[in-house]
């Protein structure tokens, strides 16, 4: 399931819900992302988030379609929060049943590189005298890289 | 008329997120289409040029060049989520 919107997040009460219909699944991998209040020695006061309606979430589902090729999982819960949040709160959430942890870890890695560098959001760090239109870091991208060889990172 | 979005610094730049532009009978590509918008607006031009602004026409991830003035050409900088 893929829910992009600005309603809140509540972690606990997601995985806790992702948990009762993972069936027979022996893993579930979780991935919370959360707004950080610094970024580096500048304070980051809120981030602001937008997206592109109906595409972002049609590439997103592309995205999904792989993981789910690439490995034995099951269809995978990704939230991802728009609007104006906090430093402390979710912003991002992924979460993966498999019958075995390493393709739930794998595919859960894979999905959060793929929404760091690919997925159609926008960021802005709003500061206390600036604002920043943030882009993916050089890490980001070399994250992302890893899994183009179409081989398992196994 | 085209509708044109901008997104992220864009939008920014642009001075709002939507445009509706009557596209002239020559504008025919997204490069002509970026010649209009710089003619009236050199800085958003030379933002929408560059290497790493893509763009989709009517929410195609992948479209081709072409453009009529009834499409929807969304403009997106590099993309920052997560």
């Amino acid at each position: 399931m893929i829910r992009v919107g600005k309603d809140k997040l509540d972690p606990g009460k997601e995985l806790s819900a992702f948990e009762k219909n993972a069936g027979d699944a022996g893993a579930i991998v979780s991935f919370l992302g959360r707004v950080r209040g610094d970024k580096g020695a500048k304070a980051v006061t809120a981030l602001y988030l937008e997206h592109y309606p109906g595409v972002t979430e049609h590439s997103i589902a592309e995205i999904e379609a792989e993981a789910r090729e690439r490995w034995a999982i099951d269809e995978p819960l990704i939230i991802h929060r728009i609007g104006h949040l906090s430093p402390g709160e979710p912003i991002v959430l992924v979460c993966v049943s498999a019958r075995h942890r390493r393709d739930a870890f794998e595919a859960a890695d894979f999905l959060m590189d793929f929404l760091k560098t690919k997925a159609l959001f926008w960021k802005k760090e709003i500061g206390p005298d600036s604002e920043t239109w943030i882009e993916p870091r050089d890490q980001d991208y070399k994250d992302a890289a890893r899994w183009d060889d179409n081989g398992k990172d196994s | 008329m085209a509708r044109i979005l901008f997104f992220g610094k864009l939008a920014d730049l642009a001075g709002g997120r939507q445009r509706e532009l009557q596209l002239s009978d020559e504008i025919r590509s997204v490069g002509q289409l970026i010649d209009q918008i710089a003619s009236d607006d050199e800085l958003l031009g030379a933002a929408l040029r560059q290497k790493s602004v893509r763009y989709i026409i009517n929410e195609q991830i992948e479209p081709g060049d072409v453009i009529s003035d009834k499409d929807e050409i969304a403009f997106l900088p590099p993309v920052s989520g997560g």
